[in-house]
């Protein structure tokens, strides 16, 4: 009977205490899907609060003799291409009667996004983060303090988003009569891996229609960073069936769950993670506290298995010089997490390439700063 | 009938003595805990638990040698080790399956890997105060000897008072089910354990097992014992 599969990936691997809420939660998610109320509310907010479309710039003196189009997340309410998912699993929670809310953050993005969307709807929210992703990303958890929420330290373990994420997940079971997980990447037990990547998947369509009016044609290549996974769900979903477009994700090299992992389960669902050989998680190791995380989505270990789309690695070095390039050639500052998939685009052979900014750099120039 | 007790200890090297310490003092079935480095279902006790035993090495096979040790030392009692999903997908689930059953283990409890997932790998299935009728039965059904009721909605680790939640859920799986039921998490006294008692056909005691078994095997004893005496006071009401 399991549920949510990707290939053998997925699945829901939690206690007996969730199944429950994730079969309401995957009822209500069919049920929405299935009304033009909920996507006409979610359009509404998505374009007059959250400020969509994005649009899709052509960064010429970034990387000369290319052309390299940035889909410009980094412009949202809130900065990031979270606000997206947290803003349609906010109108689902609301559907499903829930009046709490849970989350955890690892760069801090995907709290503030879900401390904006309680405050907009007021709701309450607790974040859980770690104490070392606390200490990097501080403008982050200071926002989520304004905005309403409350961010809980989690101060064992790697005291990075996998540990935040153990404790976000406790608290749900806890509290799961009211209180509805809002996660942030398409990780998860089913449906969650699904739901986000639907809901990222708005990346994907605006992308493939404004390429298609920029250029002309398809790009050769699309490339997205890739630490749970969720911008890069959301833009390969609008190429994925482009079977000429190559799909390119990029792991920080120090987590790799895709690059160097292997076949696990974590945090509710099975799929390419960094275990030791008896399973137990491995430590992993980013300068940038959004792809700072051992496991990934299962459907992007799926697409890795099958050939579909490709992942490389980039170093905390190359990340860096990506920054500071990006800053210096176009004026934009992006955040450290697509610094990586910068950082590897410039140098693809291919001509015409999109490359998803899913966040801008202001929460990281303090961490960029003191290297 | 008298009631069940089932002590859980952490996998390390004293506890085939603990192990053997819990049963003097009048445990029927031990629990064995395989630790893993993010478990999802347990409070703090037990996840600090954890990573003591990862940090002195007891990986998958220091856990089954642990295993056949305390069966010597307990020949005749119920052993269960009791883990999570990621240590089977890493040894190979029948492996893991066939290797504990060689080293002496009665069945076991794998706490994210509801009922319904890998129906082949028979073990004890969990139901909880939010599991629905349909998956009360499903459980019933594909338990390996007994149903482990979760209390309470929330992880493991003693609470100064009972869930109110017990009786109706032990009330439910009655009409359900035939099989044994034993109620865990949140019990942690003599009077814990007689309140239940009244209910449920046995109970479940962890993290604060494993708090008074750092004073070593005679405290660990004495505490069982005081659970044993508080279930047969129980049976004689």
């Amino acid at each position: 009977m399991s549920t949510g599969l990707y290939g053998t990936y997925g699945g829901r691997y939690v206690p007996e205490t969730l199944i429950p809420a994730l079969e309401e939660l995957d009822a209500g998610w069919r049920e929405a899907k299935a009304d033009d109320s909920f996507h006409s509310e979610l359009h509404e907010l998505l374009t007059n609060y959250a400020g969509r479309p994005t649009p899709l710039t052509l960064a010429e003196r970034f990387a000369p003799g290319k052309r390299i189009y940035l889909k410009r997340e980094d412009l949202l309410h809130t900065g990031a291409h979270k606000v997206n998912n947290a803003l349609g699993q906010i109108v689902l929670a609301r559907r499903l009667g829930k009046r709490r809310i849970v989350a955890e953050t690892g760069a801090g993005q995907h709290g503030v996004a879900t401390a904006t969307v309680c405050a907009r709807f007021g709701l309450e929210c607790v974040v859980y983060m770690g104490e070392e992703d606390m200490r990097r990303q501080r403008p982050n958890v200071e926002r989520m303090g304004l905005l309403g929420a409350e961010v809980r330290p989690v101060d064992f373990g790697t005291k990075t988003l996998k540990e935040a994420t153990s404790e976000a997940i406790r608290d749900w079971i806890t509290n799961v009569e009211t209180t509805h997980y809002l996660i942030g990447s398409c990780v998860g037990p089913a449906p969650y891996p699904e739901i986000v990547g639907e809901l990222q998947s708005v990346i994907g369509r605006e992308t493939h229609e404004q390429v298609l009016a920029a250029a002309r044609r398809l790009p050769e290549v699309v490339v997205a960073c890739v630490g749970g996974g969720s911008n890069a769900i959301g833009m390969f979903h609008g190429f994925v069936d482009d079977a000429d477009v190559r799909l390119v994700g990029v792991e920080a090299a120090g987590a790799a769950s895709l690059g160097t992992g292997r076949a696990g389960v974590l945090h509710g669902s099975r799929s390419s993670i960094l275990a030791d050989e008896d399973g137990q998680i491995a430590d992993a190791h980013s300068i940038s506290a959004g792809l700072d995380y051992p496991g990934v989505g299962p459907e992007h270990a799926f697409l890795r298995d099958s050939g579909r789309a490709e992942y490389v690695g980039a170093t905390d070095e190359e990340a860096l010089a990506a920054f500071r390039g990006l800053a210096r050639t176009e004026g934009i500052i992006p955040a450290l997490e697509p610094s990586h998939a910068l950082a590897r685009a410039k140098e693809l052979e291919a001509e015409l390439i999109v490359v998803c900014l899913s966040g801008r750099g202001d929460k990281d120039l303090a961490e960029v700063l003191s290297q | 009938m008298s009631k069940t007790l089932v002590i859980y200890l952490m996998s390390g090297r004293q506890t085939p003595e603990l192990a053997a310490a819990a049963v003097a003092g009048g445990a029927d079935i031990v629990e064995l805990g395989f630790p893993f480095s993010d478990p999802l279902a347990d409070g703090p006790v037990i996840r600090r638990a954890a990573e003591r035993a990862l940090a002195e090495g007891m990986r998958t096979r220091a856990c089954l040698e642990c295993l056949e040790r305390t069966r010597e030392l307990a020949p005749e009692t119920p052993l269960v080790p009791m883990t999570y999903a990621s240590l089977l997908e890493a040894y190979g689930w029948q492996r893991f399956d066939a290797d504990v059953r060689a080293a002496g283990g009665t069945s076991m409890i794998v706490a994210d890997l509801p009922a319904g997932e890998r129906p082949e790998l028979a073990r004890v299935q969990l139901v909880a105060p939010t599991s629905t009728d349909e998956r009360i039965r499903l459980a019933g059904e594909l338990t390996d000897g007994w149903l482990y009721l979760v209390t309470l909605t929330g992880t493991t680790g003693a609470r100064g008072e009972l869930s109110p939640a017990l009786p109706g859920l032990v009330e439910r799986a009655r009409r359900l089910t035939n099989v044994p039921l034993y109620a865990g998490f949140g019990i942690s006294t003599p009077d814990h354990a007689r309140t239940v008692a009244e209910v449920a056909d046995g109970i479940v005691v962890g993290s604060r097992a494993l708090e008074v078994a750092e004073e070593g095997p005679g405290s660990l004893q004495r505490y069982v014992a005081s659970l044993r005496a508080a279930l047969d006071a129980a049976l004689v009401v």
